[in-house]
This record gives C-alpha cells, sequence and structure tokens, in this order.
C-alpha cells in the first residue's frame, strides 16, 4: 500500500481533498468514508511534495458538498469576459478561475484548453493574437494559484467563432472571452 | 468537428472538383460589377466579334471587352452595327476613327481536329492602321475565359506599358453558416469559383505559393489554428505549423521553400519559420514580449513587414528575414495591421483604422507619405494584383462580406458581388507563365 504524501501539497490537500485520485473522482465512489484501511493513490504529477510524516496517512476530507465537481459552482461556469481592448482577468471572474485552478490542483491528470477569442473589429489574424492574449491571461492566473503549465494548452479563435451574431457592443460583450474546455470535453 | 469528417468532405469536394465548379458556375446569380470612377485618360479601344465565336460555349469578346473596361483605364468603343472584321484587311478604320477608336481588337476561333480551339487576335492601330500585337492560342473549351482574359492582357499590356493581371486567380473564402465554410479559387473577374476546401469550422489567411500552384492557409478544423499547405493540382495537403498552441499567419518566402507563421508555442504570439514542405524544427524570427504578426516577405525576400503591439498599438514594423531589429515604419494613428508589400517593393497596402473606420490604405518607402484608398469603413485583408494596379480586399455591404478592388491611386473601384455567401480574407494569386 502506497503510502499517503503530504508536504508541500498539504495545504490544498487539507482544504481541498487533493490526495483523492482522479480515478475514485472519476468513478464517484464514496470518498467520505476512506480512512487509514483504504488509502487513496497519491495524486499524480511531478511537483507533489514527497516529504512523507512517518507513514501515517492524514488526509482531511471535505463535505460532499464542497467536493469539487466539474457541474456545479464556479467550475460550471466556463467562460471569462473581457473588455474592450483588454486582456485582465475582471474581479467578478477571479472565483471561476480560481475554482478551475484548483480542480487543475487537485487532479494532475486533468487538462484543459482555454479558448480565447475576441469580437469583429479589426484585423482576423491580429484577432487571433489578442485572443491569444486572454487566454494566456487567464492561464497564467492559473498556475500562479497552482496548475501546471503544462495541465493548459491556449489557444485563440480570434474573432472566427462568436458566440453572438452581429455588430453591436451586445454582441461585442459576448464574443469578447477565454472558454474552458477540459481533455475528452 | 471530426477530421473524418473533414477528409470525407475534402476528398468529395476534390473528386467533385469540376462538377462542383460548373454547378456552381450554373447555379449563380448573373456576376456583378460595380465600377466607380476611372482613369484620369482611358484608352477608346474597340472588340469587334471574333469570327465563330458564337458558337462557343463561352464567347471571348464580352469578357475580354469586361476585363478592360473594370480597369478603369480603357473606354470600350461600341462595336454594334459594325461589318463582320476579322482580318487585318477588312478592318474599317475609317468608322473606328469616326467612334474614336485608338485600337481595335479583332481575331477568329476555329475548331481542331483533337476537338480543342485554335484562338487567334490582333491588336490594330485605329490611326496607323498598323499592327500592334498579335497572338495565337490553342484552348480547350474549359480554357476559353481564361484565354480571354489573356487576350485582354496582352491588349493592356501594349496600350499600356506594364503586363495586365487578369489571366491570374483569386482565392477567399465563403462563409455559409456556422458550421461551413469554405476555401474558393476563382478567376480574377470572380468567375468560375472552385471549392479547393469545405470545412464545419473556419478557415482563414489563405496565402499563394510564388508559382500558383499551392495555397497555404489557417484551418480550424483541429479546434485550434493549424497552419496547412494544400497543392491546387492533387488537393493533396499538409499540416506544417501544428505545435501547441495556437499556429496562424502563414506567408511564403518568395522562392516558395519556407513559410514565416506565428507561432504561440514559447509564449506570446511570435514569428518562425518552417519548411513549406512540413517538417524539422521551426526558427524564430522575433523576440518581444508583444504580438508580432501578420508577416509579408518584401518580392527580394531580404526583408519581412508586420503587425507588432510592441510600442503600445498595433503599428507595421520591417525587420530583416533572418531577424534582428525591427524598425517600425507607420506612425499615423493607433491602428496599422495587415501590411502587404507591392510586387516593386516600393511601397505597401495596409488597413489603417480611423475612429471607428478600417480603410485599406498605401504608404510609399520613400516619402513615407499615407494614403487612404476607400471609405468602406469594415474593410480588410488587402493584397496587390501581381501588376501592382489594383488592390483587392474585402469589405461589407449589409452585414455581408463582399469582394471589392480600388486602383492603387485610388481612382478606380470595384465591387463584385459573385456569390451569395459571407465573403472574407481574399488574396490575389501570382502570374502563373504557362
Amino acid at each position: 500500500m502506497q503510502k499517503i504524501i503530504v508536504g508541500i501539497a498539504v495545504s490544498f490537500s487539507l482544504l481541498f481533498a487533493g490526495c483523492s485520485s482522479t480515478k475514485d473522482e472519476q468513478k464517484g465512489a464514496a470518498i467520505e468514508d476512506r480512512t487509514g484501511a483504504t488509502q487513496p493513490t497519491p495524486p499524480t504529477g511531478p511537483s507533489t511534495g514527497s516529504v512523507t510524516d512517518g507513514g501515517v496517512a492524514r488526509v482531511t476530507i471535505p463535505p460532499r458538498d464542497s467536493t469539487p465537481s466539474d457541474n456545479t459552482g464556479e467550475l460550471a461556469k466556463r467562460s471569462i469576459f473581457f473588455d474592450f481592448d483588454s486582456n485582465i482577468v475582471k474581479e467578478e471572474f477571479r472565483p471561476t478561475v480560481a475554482a478551475h485552478a484548483k480542480n487543475l490542483t487537485q487532479n494532475r491528470t486533468k487538462k484543459m484548453i482555454i479558448q480565447g477569442n475576441t469580437d469583429e473589429r479589426g484585423s482576423r489574424e491580429y484577432n487571433l493574437a489578442l485572443g491569444q492574449r486572454r487566454a494566456d491571461s487567464v492561464r497564467q492566473m492559473m498556475t500562479v494559484l497552482g496548475a501546471q503549465g503544462g495541465q493548459i494548452e491556449t489557444v485563440s479563435f480570434g474573432e472566427e467563432k462568436p458566440r453572438a451574431q452581429g455588430s453591436d457592443e451586445s454582441a461585442y460583450t459576448q464574443n469578447r472571452r477565454a472558454d474552458i474546455v477540459y481533455q475528452g470535453e | 468537428m471530426i477530421l473524418k469528417d473533414i477528409l470525407i468532405s475534402l476528398r468529395v469536394a476534390l473528386s467533385a472538383a469540376l462538377l462542383v465548379a460548373t454547378q456552381m458556375a450554373a447555379a449563380q446569380e448573373p456576376l456583378k460589377i460595380e465600377i466607380t470612377g476611372s482613369g484620369a485618360n482611358q484608352i477608346p479601344v474597340a472588340i469587334a466579334p471574333f469570327r465563330d465565336e458564337a458558337r462557343l460555349s463561352q464567347q471571348l469578346t464580352p469578357v475580354i471587352a469586361a476585363d478592360l473596361a473594370r480597369s478603369g483605364l480603357f473606354r470600350i468603343v461600341d462595336a454594334g452595327g459594325a461589318k463582320p472584321q476579322h482580318e487585318p484587311e477588312q478592318v474599317d478604320y475609317a468608322m473606328w476613327r469616326a467612334r474614336s477608336a485608338d485600337a481595335v481588337a479583332i481575331g477568329s476561333v476555329a475548331q481542331l481536329p483533337d476537338g480543342r480551339y485554335d484562338i487567334r487576335f490582333r491588336l490594330m492601330d485605329a490611326t496607323r492602321q498598323t499592327q500592334l500585337a498579335g497572338v495565337a492560342y490553342t484552348a480547350s473549351a474549359s480554357q476559353l475565359r481564361l484565354t480571354a482574359h489573356k487576350i485582354a492582357d496582352a491588349i493592356y499590356e501594349k496600350l499600356m506599358g506594364e503586363p495586365g493581371a487578369f489571366a491570374t486567380r483569386i482565392a477567399y473564402i465563403v462563409r455559409r453558416s456556422r458550421t461551413r465554410f469554405e476555401l474558393h479559387v476563382a478567376d480574377s473577374d470572380g468567375h468560375s469559383p472552385q471549392v479547393a476546401l469545405a470545412s464545419n469550422e473556419p478557415i482563414i489567411s489563405p496565402k499563394w505559393s510564388p508559382d500558383g500552384s499551392r495555397l497555404a492557409y489557417v484551418s480550424f478544423e483541429a479546434r485550434k489554428p493549424v497552419v496547412y499547405v494544400q497543392s491546387l493540382t492533387t488537393g493533396a495537403r499538409q499540416a506544417v505549423a501544428n505545435f501547441t498552441g495556437s499556429n496562424s499567419a502563414p506567408a511564403w518566402s518568395p522562392d516558395g521553400r519556407r513559410l514565416a507563421v506565428v507561432l504561440t508555442k514559447d509564449g506570446g504570439s511570435q514569428m518562425f519559420m518552417v519548411s513549406a514542405n512540413g517538417g524539422g524544427q521551426a526558427q524564430r524570427i522575433t523576440s518581444s514580449a508583444g504580438i508580432d504578426t501578420e508577416p509579408n516577405f518584401s518580392p527580394d525576400g531580404s526583408t519581412i513587414l508586420f503587425t507588432s503591439d510592441r510600442g503600445g498599438s498595433p503599428q507595421i514594423y520591417r525587420i530583416a528575414a533572418g531577424g534582428g531589429g525591427a524598425q517600425r515604419v507607420t506612425f499615423d494613428g493607433t491602428y496599422n495591421v495587415s501590411p502587404r508589400y507591392s510586387p516593386d517593393g516600393k511601397s505597401f497596402t495596409f488597413i489603417q483604422r480611423a475612429g471607428n473606420r478600417y480603410n485599406v490604405a498605401v504608404q510609399d518607402f520613400t516619402s513615407n507619405q499615407v494614403q487612404v484608398l476607400t471609405d468602406g469603413g469594415v474593410d480588410e485583408s488587402p493584397s496587390f494584383a501581381p501588376n501592382g494596379r489594383m488592390i483587392l480586399y474585402a469589405t461589407e455591404v449589409r452585414g455581408r462580406g463582399i469582394l471589392a478592388a480600388v486602383s492603387s491611386d485610388g481612382k478606380v473601384k470595384q465591387r463584385f458581388t459573385v456569390d451569395a455567401g459571407d465573403i472574407r480574407e481574399p488574396a490575389w494569386g501570382p502570374v502563373v507563365s504557362k
């Protein structure tokens, strides 16, 4: 039986059950009931700390309603919207970015693509680069919060895949955004 | 988007390429070209109907006359009521002079035993009553329009003293719906479009190889931008830039062996060189903290123009093709993008924003004078005709993209209504010697 690794990532472990494996989560296993008798496997990923505490697994399991899930709360939100000519993640979208960063941090095998988008004004290729900058901006925030760069690929659709048709500000507002898509989705 | 679907649709498009083209041409509304403005001194030229051209599936002289008229540099003299004249000794010079023609085109068509056509034309000087040009062509039925364009080029060159660009092709993207995008190749007048690629995902930035045999473009079929090169003769294609992140903005080197592309694999949007045949490493050519995109090689291959916001707003810069220090070349306004060198390398066209309007402009390298050529307000993707005389671009009418062209002196403007779809991203192809 492998020992639980506790260390640098301990704060994440305590807060977010970082030691529950991706497999368990995917199966929807009853992780609340986990004790020393059924030790979960450590999370994969090279940046996890490797300090053990004498062979005793110490895992704090959060209550179910705060268990990260792809379908509830902030994780259900997949779009970050931007101001005109800006790649700054606005305050109101930071909880969403943080929730997805947390999800990646706790599940090192998870990967996502962030797709940057712009409104239709101006050069298509320049807009492609602006959309990339928006996606990169979201990724940078996620990596600061603990996600690994290798878990996130950033690409741009520029102005090519508008969510809202039309040439007015209400359409533009919908189209200046970055979308989060998990691998396999 | 499933790759298999793309391949199937691609295969269908390719196997049925000619069929598709025929159907499209037949199904189309008549081509409408609206011309405004004209050159200062239009040359009056008469085009007499060619002998036996009425038997052809495609008459020649209407195409020739339309080409010349569209340039804004010629006035087509009415040939109505003229007696048939196809050989030099038949030309009624007195009548043409009375109608103020400076030159008269005459010609004939004869079918050869193999089914092809022998097409002969002569350009006569109406005043001196001498021959200015005479050319014979052998063409199949499918090459009749091309032959007409070549005759228009011959007339243009003889009377203007510079090559024509009628016998060239253009590429552009048609958006039919949110899930249907097509890469088209058509004659320079928008006729005879053929579908080179159909996809459920967007396609942008088609760019002609210098020899006109291949197109590079950016396709989003893999849910991210990837640069492909496609042969127009075989339809075979290959991803030539498919790195982590976004791959876009292809630009051919003049020798056709390499492409400058924009990659984000190392962070930011930066320019790299890749092989036009795929494979190999990408060599980085810019290193800035900003966006570097929309590269375009000078005709001699020594320098690259590109768009960068390294100075705070998007402006056009020039860099040696091997990399090194960049020199800013645009200073008017806060948004100058999409640079393309003129064929002689002495100027470039680009899009300049003024207020909320995006217009086609040209700037001379020597004087640094900027001339804004259009007032459409939503213009994009300018590219020069191979003779430098016209600039093709995309604009919008009632929310729908259409093709337009403007002469590089701004005097002649054309709008093409070639298709019911939403058209964007035009690129004028090179002169193909054959």
